[in-house]
């Protein structure tokens, strides 16, 4: 999957979350947790639709990364290209610093 | 036989629509299956039966706006014969609007019969206005005009069916306005307000995520959930309703959850007997109470049945929140964003992570003690999250 492919499956996920947004506007280098009013409930929810889409293992500590679009295609992106690897190894991410659960 | 009535969803709800018939005479209901679904300023509300038997009549049409109390149909209910004829009771309904198929109500032949003034009844079939709601002040009770025209200013409005997203959340708003305001007026309130040290909450949830699926990830809003529900054992005074001027216990915890709306306003949906749900059931309720709030579709008994509520402002919110009571209940729980406090470990002063809860309660019912002692145990339950 190409960076544009995984950008547009993470626009077309938060748009199912918060239909009433213009994501034309959103600022790819911000928190979209505070632009689109996204909480607890909600980020888990699109974790759990990447999850399912894109078959890439995430862990609670990757959340901070995952707040913004920027961030979001990053981490999928270097995920897209190992996730046989990831999911067979069954490794999940050591308990960071910014592992709060949320 | 038994009356299946419009319910009460939420302390100022007056009246709500019909949409549709879920069965037909003849059909056999469960108790709390759905047999209904019903119009709200919170979306479309799929209503339980309370009963188990056969429905003998349904007495309204889709499409009309009947006041709450008003039997929407009769159930013969199991064991009882066929035909045991009663009368059937019913108020008269609010007019539909004009698209709307207008409603075929039986008279209401059981009830004593008011007399009404012609120019009235005409002055109240203009504006919508229910006559079963009007005293009357004329003689023998007849209901003049100025009646009529006295309940129209103390009339909330009253909007038909599926109206548009921003009248919805107009009418939401004023729902939202009726109750706080009442809880304001008739509910001494007292506020307590603790610091809950979230150490070991947060470390115990970090560790059990790592274990799961991401689909059954917890949220920290889970532990607190049900830690105010184990609580409730223990000051159940505060899982009561206050009504009548008397105080009623309710055997059952339902905790109702304040679950704001992307287009504005709030409901608090309970999730039902929360202190018998372990955390993953719960998770798995709760995210699903979310979807079906957000999208508009409760269940009545969820919007009928809450004995208490919580609010959590969640990681963005402000550090605290002194709720305000939802009558007939006579408490909320609040909590602010999970924040860092100094803390002392092993001789040495750390940040923790932590989280302010409030108690707002209704004083004709608790004091400050019991309600500390609530708080207290809410500490200590947190404290401890491998046994919620």
């Amino acid at each position: 999957m190409t960076r544009e492919e995984i950008k547009g499956t993470v626009l077309r996920i938060l748009g199912e979350i918060a239909p009433e947004a213009d994501l034309t506007r959103l600022k790819p280098d911000v928190s979209f947790r505070d632009q689109l009013d996204i909480d607890s409930m909600d980020f888990l929810n699109f974790v759990i639709a990447l999850d399912e889409e894109l078959d890439v293992r995430i862990a609670e500590s990757d959340y901070p990364k995952l707040s913004t679009l920027e961030g979001c295609v990053e981490l999928l992106d270097s995920r897209n290209t190992v996730t046989v690897v990831t999911k067979t190894a069954q490794s999940p991410a050591s308990l960071g610093q910014d592992d709060k659960p949320s | 036989m038994a009356d299946f009535v419009m319910p009460t969803l939420g302390a100022d709800m007056t009246a709500g629509t019909l949409l549709a018939w879920m069965k037909k005479p003849g059909d056999e209901v469960k108790r709390g299956e759905i047999i209904a679904e019903v119009d709200t300023d919170k979306g479309v509300i799929e209503v339980e039966v309370f009963t188990s038997g056969i429905i003998d009549k349904l007495l309204i049409e889709p499409g009309a706006e009947v006041p709450v109390g008003t039997v929407l149909a009769i159930i013969r209910e199991e064991g009882e014969a066929r035909g045991a004829e009663r009368p059937t009771v019913t108020a008269p309904s609010i007019p539909p609007e004009v698209s709307k198929p207008a409603a075929k109500i039986s008279p209401p032949t059981g009830q004593p019969r008011v007399h009404i003034s012609p120019a009235a009844k005409k002055l109240a079939s203009e504006l919508g206005i229910d006559l079963s709601q009007v005293t009357g002040t004329g003689s023998g009770g007849r209901i003049q005009r100025a009646d009529v025209e006295r309940a129209v200013s103390a009339k909330p409005e009253h909007a038909v069916a599926r109206d548009a997203p921003a009248e919805r959340q107009e009418r939401m708003r004023r729902t939202i306005a009726a109750a706080m305001a009442r809880s304001k007026r008739e509910i001494p309130h007292y506020y307590l307000s603790t610091t809950i040290d979230m150490s070991n909450a947060m470390a115990w949830l970090a560790t059990e995520n790592l274990k799961k699926a991401v689909v059954d990830r917890l949220l920290y809003g889970v532990l607190l959930i049900k830690a105010v529900a184990l609580s409730l054992h223990e000051v159940p005074e505060l899982n009561s309703l206050w009504k009548n001027e008397k105080l009623i216990p309710r055997p059952e915890i339902n905790v109702g959850v304040a679950i704001s709306l992307r287009q504005g306003g709030l409901v608090a949906p309970a999730l039902l007997r929360a202190d018998q749900q372990n955390l993953d059931e719960l998770m798995k309720n709760f995210r699903d109470l979310v979807k079906r709030a957000r999208a508009g579709s409760l269940r009545s008994s969820e919007l009928s049945e809450p004995t208490i509520t919580v609010t959590s402002l969640g990681e963005r919110g402000a550090e605290s929140v002194f709720g305000i009571i939802y009558p007939p209940q006579v408490a909320i729980v609040g909590f602010g964003r999970p924040i860092e406090c100094p803390g002392q470990v092993d001789g040495q002063v750390v940040l923790r992570p932590a989280i302010n809860a409030t108690l707002s309660a209704d004083h004709r019912v608790s004091d400050g003690h019991r309600g500390s002692l609530f708080l207290s145990a809410v500490d200590r339950f947190l404290q401890d999250p491998g046994k919620l």
